[in-house]
């Protein structure tokens, strides 16, 4: 197939019909074996779906990989209050588009997930909601709910069944705060999308003050294969702690970016060298963000032995997040990559809490005039101070995010920061 | 009861209570800034950070914030803590990086809680060494001034004006460090209650525009506690004064009045203080010319016209103290003393008055209406006539949906979680006016109808709550429906409250809402809430006056010589006629603050001090008796009322105020006189009270210049004015710590310059001020008392071909006397108009701004049209105490055409 790279150590279970556009058709997709999870789902029962979920030990693709099953079985029994379900669709960590393309490629994939997921916890609207500037996604997603009411797969009485589930599209307006899953939700509300302070958690008092239960594109989108084969199908991939298949969204510098699906544990050598074709030529691995920007980078070093899995990434002084592989050559400036980072998470800031509103953007500026090569040593000893001051101190995480490159690429590589310091002038390493 | 442990010393919490709240309650210094004991807890500013630890083993321990944690039983916390001292000051100089230092020229400086709290955290190095953000401030209209660049982002203001006081014009714009907390665009912020924002915001961004324009520090303010003349609710402030101007209210903590709040009208329409219009000297009317003349040659005129012969009579004032009426009336005697209301409202206040004292029901608190959960008003525009009760009741209006989230076991102070499980839910408020309100848009449902039928609506409520009421005939379907409704939701409710007054100008409506309050279950219950038109209305009524239209036919009737009038405009009670009838055939002896028609029309006219210059006692609308302090010693003649009356006597020979000479003897002689006041002169701090010995200063220790100010004149420091009539001094000498809760002159801790070291005067966080809230209640139920419903049900409203029923409108801007000549409350004052429905308009055939005629009381009045659609048809609305319309008693029936 054409779609950009394939590689054949991939598993293309979620990835199956990527660059092929016929699978966007309701009949398309039902060809290519669609809509039969949701309707296992509908034999089996809720409480069975979400027996398989959990017996599939499949975690959230989100970031954050907390269990999905036991997620789902958070959410109070179904009783007066309306449940819902929120796919978050607001991908816009740097360096991933792996939700992108799922749209984009498989929306009913998608539909059927959200589906499953709210017909097992009881929820009868589920809301998927698009990133401001995914335009073809969302036009995309759009037609094919449209698509799915008309033939009866959402909406009153699915399938011929009992079970309504309403099926919303909400394209937010750009921020990547409200990815974040309770400033999704206000945002969602029609309010300014700042994250809450938790507890309450969004299973007792989510969207509209409802129980409500939010998962990752691309975790909805295991749920149909799962339903369909079974929990332990699924555990045939992966690591007894990371089961399943994740794709894998490479970029930087590699001759093959792309979209991989790969079972985790994939050894991460292999996925840039192997898969990806490695870097230029002539060119050498300087560092790795293994999982978007917002976790710690890695040197080769650490990459060498690094298995691609949630507790190998943390082995290996990282983290998996949303396994979106930012490779970097020996041609990259890292004080430059980590400004970058710092500049956007300063824009992106919600304005809420003191330590990321008001640190996230002196930090850029100390990095910038390190990068200007007008920096001093004890500009280190502030970039440090002020991470630790941001780290775990705020009501969500993205202080804590912009914090992570900024320590680690002090501790990794000091010594390029130290070169621009004394140099005085940018470096430019051969 | 729980117990905590901070920094390894036990203390005694109520768990239902956040660490901070109880910190501060304990008398522990920690910094915050995005909390506010009436806003409750978000956790964005991270300033209160604390290190918690699991058990006494745990040596770790976490950094948590403050205000975010409950304090649970065996809570072990530090503030002491390295680690947490760090974090504190690093939070400061984070919030500190793009604040642009300019304390000096910033109004705010010297009380600034941002100061305050940079002190406290020991934060004193500036690390950040790059540009700052700058932003664009906005013209917020006359009462507020914005410095957006010194900004803190605590998000207080927005969470104030929006959650809060229910304002939709101001709101927090785009994101990251640059939050833009202002208007859509440039122009006056709406809300009856922005003036908040000054005390809310805790830095100078939000900042009082009145007093820019004659500006003195905090420390340099002449202050003392004072009660607001604005309207009947008697809010409790805190008066300043310098170089003879009066130049700034503050809020002055009750938790049972106002709390934490004042209304725009309170805070910004002192004003007339200072008002060119300020009668400054006596005055005499020789030849139809007045001209200025000593206090002596005053007197010797009117000694003549006081003399034992001479029949005198008394017209008191609503607007004037307890004291300074009590005083009139000993002077002319009981039976020669008139109340000096327009007739139509001392008709209600005495009805008012005669349902609270007699028919077993409780009048509450503002405190207690914001606790109720289910509210019915009646025939009141509470947000024009009485601005805080409206503000208590849009707190009202969270109670049930608050205690519904509370069943999520989410702490009350949680403000953050509250908001997003109440969502935008409001408990049951009901809302029946003649015309549309501000409050409807808080209320569960609004009913529009003339005030005879919004009181059949009423009898109809009782009628469905208990079926020994009257009942009401010939209701149409949607009114039964309402009715029922509104029956169901007080039913249900645990502290339903009702709420009316002499706002619309009707006895029906008064008895109505008596009505329901007494099928609700009468006393024991706080339940009924009447305002009433002016700060001391019910403290007249109290007196006993006769009725002002008596005094008016006695003079007609040639059985008066002299009329003395207190503090009193004739011409705004009745027609102008009758004023001039008198003004005719009677010697006037006026005595106000200010030139009004009344003075210019005596023929003698002392100058009385304003509620700044003088001391005395006001009853508010739930009958407790407040005292107010003089703030500054009045330049020229300006005396107080009492004191003028005293001088008055005593020139024309007569005896009945001898040994009357200070307020305390006033009030003690009308302890005596009169029932309803037995009690209260032994409560008041009467100006022999001390502490430890000394009298409380006015000033601060630190107020500069005394000694330089009149160098000019003499180098010698003059000596401060003696305060023979109060515990207050003139001076900064005195006792120097914090004084009993009625005279607090100012808000000052060491360590708190800001109007939040309130915490400090209080015994709990957002509980009553140490000692007790001031202030003593004189109506209190009657045991057993439940009257008998009245069967006075009029008949439904029936509009008549051609004419109109023509009702009172108020203002909060325009509608008050004496707030109404403040340059920035004129500022926002609407013009004449006459409202009436579009339908109306069109039988009329008069478009928006054509002018229309109307006779009222023989006079002939053309008004602006404007069409108003929440206006009953056949009903027309005129403003109160705007344009020529005054003196008018209201409603009336009138003809109405097309000009």
């Amino acid at each position: 197939m054409a779609y950009p790279y394939v590689h054949e150590r991939e598993v293309r279970m979620i990835s199956r019909n990527f660059g092929d556009p016929a699978a966007r058709t309701l009949d398309g997709y039902r060809e290519r074996g669609g809509y039969r999870g949701l309707e296992r789902a509908f034999e089996i029962g809720p409480a069975a779906v979400i027996d398989e979920v959990k017996a599939s030990g499949l975690r959230g693709r989100g970031g954050a990989g907390f269990p999905t099953g036991l997620k789902w079985s958070f959410m109070p029994k179904a009783g007066v209050k309306p449940h819902y379900l929120l796919c978050n669709a607001d991908e816009s960590e740097p360096g991933t588009f792996k939700d992108r393309e799922l749209i984009r490629w498989d929306p009913h994939q998608l539909i059927e997930g959200c589906l499953i997921a709210a017909y097992a916890m009881g929820s009868r609207h589920a809301y998927i909601y698009l990133r401001g500037e995914f335009f073809e996604a969302s036009q995309v997603m759009a037609r094919a709910v449209e698509e799915a009411y008309e033939r009866g797969f959402a909406g009153r009485r699915i399938l011929g069944s009992e079970n309504d589930i309403e099926v919303t599209v909400h394209v937010g307006a750009g921020a990547y705060i409200c990815g974040e899953e309770t400033g999704l939700m206000n945002s969602l509300e029609g309010r300014r999308g700042e994250p809450r302070v938790k507890p309450p958690f969004p299973a007792a008092v989510g969207v509209y003050s409802m129980p409500t239960t939010i998962n990752n594109v691309e975790t909805l989108a295991a749920v149909p294969h799962i339903v369909e084969h079974g929990g332990e199908w699924y555990r045939q991939w992966g690591t007894d702690k990371s089961p399943g298949t994740k794709l894998f969204c490479v970029s930087g510098h590699v001759e093959k970016p792309g979209n991989y699906e790969l079972p985790l544990g994939f050894p991460m050598m292999e996925l840039i060298e192997d898969v990806c074709g490695g870097v230029a030529e002539g060119r050498s691995l300087k560092s790795v963000i293994p999982g978007g920007s917002s976790v710690p980078l890695m040197d080769v070093e650490d990459c060498r032995e690094c298995t691609l899995c949630y507790e190998g990434v943390e082995a290996a002084g990282s983290m998996l997040g949303c396994a979106s592989v930012i490779v970097m050559d020996d041609r990259t400036n890292i004080v430059r990559e980590v400004r970058r980072m710092v500049q956007f998470y300063a824009h992106e800031s919600c304005g809420q809490c003191t330590p990321c509103r008001e640190g996230t953007p002196w930090m850029t500026q100390v990095l910038r005039r390190i990068e200007a090569g007008r920096g001093t040593e004890s500009d280190l000893d502030t970039l440090l101070d002020m991470s630790a001051q941001m780290t775990g101190t705020t009501i969500c995480v993205l202080s804590d995010s912009a914090a992570a490159p900024v320590v680690s690429s002090i501790e990794k590589f000091r010594d390029e920061y130290l070169a621009l310091i004394h140099g005085g002038e940018r470096v430019e390493v051969a | 009861m729980a117990t905590i442990y901070v920094d390894d010393r036990p203390y005694e919490v109520d768990p239902a209570k956040n660490l901070l709240e109880e910190c501060l309650s304990k008398g522990l210094d920690l910094p915050y800034f995005c909390w506010h004991p009436a806003l409750g807890s978000v956790g964005a500013c991270r300033q209160c950070a604390v290190k918690q630890y699991r058990d006494e083993n745990d040596q770790r321990g976490r950094i948590v914030m403050a205000c975010m944690t409950p304090a649970m039983d065996g809570a072990r916390i530090s503030i002491r803590d390295k680690d947490a001292v760090q974090f504190r000051a690093g939070i400061i100089e984070l919030l500190m990086s793009n604040h642009p230092h300019d304390c000096p020229v910033c109004d705010e400086g010297g009380e600034c809680h941002l100061q305050d709290m940079t002190v406290m955290t020991g934060h004193n190095y500036r690390g950040y060494r790059f540009g700052k953000r700058t932003f664009t401030n906005q013209q917020l209209g006359p009462f507020i001034n914005h410095e957006m660049n010194r900004c803190i982002t605590c998000y207080r203001c927005v969470r104030y004006y929006r959650d809060y006081a229910g304002g939709k014009d101001l709101d927090a714009f785009a994101s990251h460090n640059h939050v833009y907390f202002g208007r859509h665009e440039d122009g006056a912020l709406e809300n009856e209650f922005s003036g908040n924002l000054v005390e809310i915001c805790p830095t100078g961004v939000f900042t009082d525009k009145t007093l820019k324009q004659h500006y003195t520090r905090k420390w340099d303010l002449q202050t003392a506690p004072s009660v607001c003349a604005h309207c009947s609710l008697g809010c409790n402030t805190i008066a300043g004064e310098r170089y003879g101007q009066l130049r700034r209210i503050l809020n002055r903590y009750n938790a049972q009045v106002n709390g934490y709040f004042l209304c725009d009208r309170g805070r910004f329409g002192y004003g007339f203080v200072n008002g060119d219009r300020r009668l400054r000297q006596p005055r005499l009317l020789q030849d139809g010319e007045s001209r200025p003349v000593s206090g002596a040659e005053a007197l010797k005129r009117t000694a003549l016209l006081l003399g034992r012969q001479s029949r005198v009579i008394g017209i008191g004032s609503p607007r004037a103290s307890v004291e300074a009426n009590f005083a009139l009336r000993t002077l002319v005697g009981s039976r020669n003393f008139f109340s000096g209301m327009a007739p139509g409202e001392e008709h209600l206040v005495a009805r008012m008055l005669h349902v609270l004292r007699g028919a077993g029901v409780r009048t509450p608190s503002l405190c207690e209406v914001e606790s109720a959960d289910a509210v019915l008003v009646l025939g009141e525009d509470v947000t024009q006539t009485a601005p805080l009760l409206a503000l208590a009741i849009r707190q009202a209006v969270k109670q049930a949906p608050r205690r519904q989230a509370m069943q999520l076991r989410i702490p009350r102070w949680d403000d953050a979680a509250l908001n997003e499980v109440m969502q935008q839910q409001k408990g049951p408020l009901y809302i029946a006016t003649p015309a549309g309100t501000r409050l409807d848009e808080a209320a569960t449902q609004c009913f529009r109808g003339a005030p005879d039928d919004v009181a059949r609506l009423g009898f109809a409520v009782a009628r469905a709550l208990d079926a020994t009421a009257p009942p009401v005939r010939g209701l149409s379907r949607e009114e039964r429906a309402a009715v029922q409704a509104i029956a169901g939701a007080l039913r249900k409710a645990e502290r339903p409250v009702v709420v009316s007054g002499s706002g619309c100008g009707s006895e029906a409506v008064v008895d109505a809402a008596a009505q329901v309050a007494r099928a609700l279950g009468g006393a024991g219950t706080a339940n009924l809430c009447f305002t009433a038109a002016e700060c001391n209305s019910f403290g007249l009524g109290l007196l006993n006056a006769m009725g002002t239209a008596e005094a008016f036919q006695r003079v007609a009737d040639g059985l008066v010589d002299t009329v003395v009038v207190l503090e009193n405009d004739l011409y705004r009670r009745v027609g102008r006629a009758s004023v001039e009838a008198m003004l005719a055939s009677a010697h006037v002896v006026a005595i106000d603050h200010s030139a009004t028609d009344t003075v210019a029309g005596a023929e003698v006219a002392f100058p009385s001090g304003t509620f700044a210059e003088t001391e005395g006692t006001m009853v508010n609308n739930e009958g407790r008796a407040q005292r107010f302090y003089q703030v500054f010693v009045p330049q020229g003649e300006v005396k107080p009322a009492w004191s003028w009356l005293g001088e008055l006597a005593q020139a024309a020979g007569r005896t009945e105020l001898t040994g009357l000479r200070s307020p305390d003897d006033l009030l003690a002689a009308l302890g005596r006189a009169v029932a309803a006041f037995e009690g209260l002169p032994e409560r008041v701090a009467g100006a022999s009270f001390r502490v430890n010995g000394e009298k409380v200063p006015r000033l601060s220790p630190r107020a500069s210049g005394r000694t330089a100010v009149s160098a000019n004149v003499n180098v010698h420091e003059p000596k401060p004015p003696e305060d023979p009539d109060s515990p207050l001094a003139f001076t900064m000498e005195g006792y120097p710590q914090q004084p009993p809760s009625p005279l607090i002159t100012r808000f000052w801790a060491p360590g708190w310059n800001s109007v939040q070291s309130l915490n400090k005067f209080q015994a709990e966080v957002g509980g009553a001020l140490a000692g007790g809230d001031p202030g003593m209640r004189l109506i209190e139920p009657v045991a057993n008392g439940a009257a008998a419903y009245t069967d006075e049900i009029p008949p439904a409203f029936r509009r008549r071909a051609g004419e109109f029923l023509v009702v009172p409108l108020h203002h909060i801007f325009g509608s008050d006397e004496q707030s109404a000549v403040a340059p920035a409350v004129a500022q926002r004052s609407p013009g004449p108009y006459a409202a009436l429905s579009p339908e109306d308009a069109q039988t009329l055939g008069v478009q928006d701004g054509e002018f229309v005629e109307i006779e009222l009381d023989g006079g002939m009045f053309q008004l602006p049209a404007l069409l108003m659609s929440s206006m009953t048809v056949g009903v027309l609305g005129v403003p109160v105490g705007i344009g020529s319309l005054r003196g008018v008693d209201l409603p009336a029936r009138s003809r109405c055409r097309r000009v």
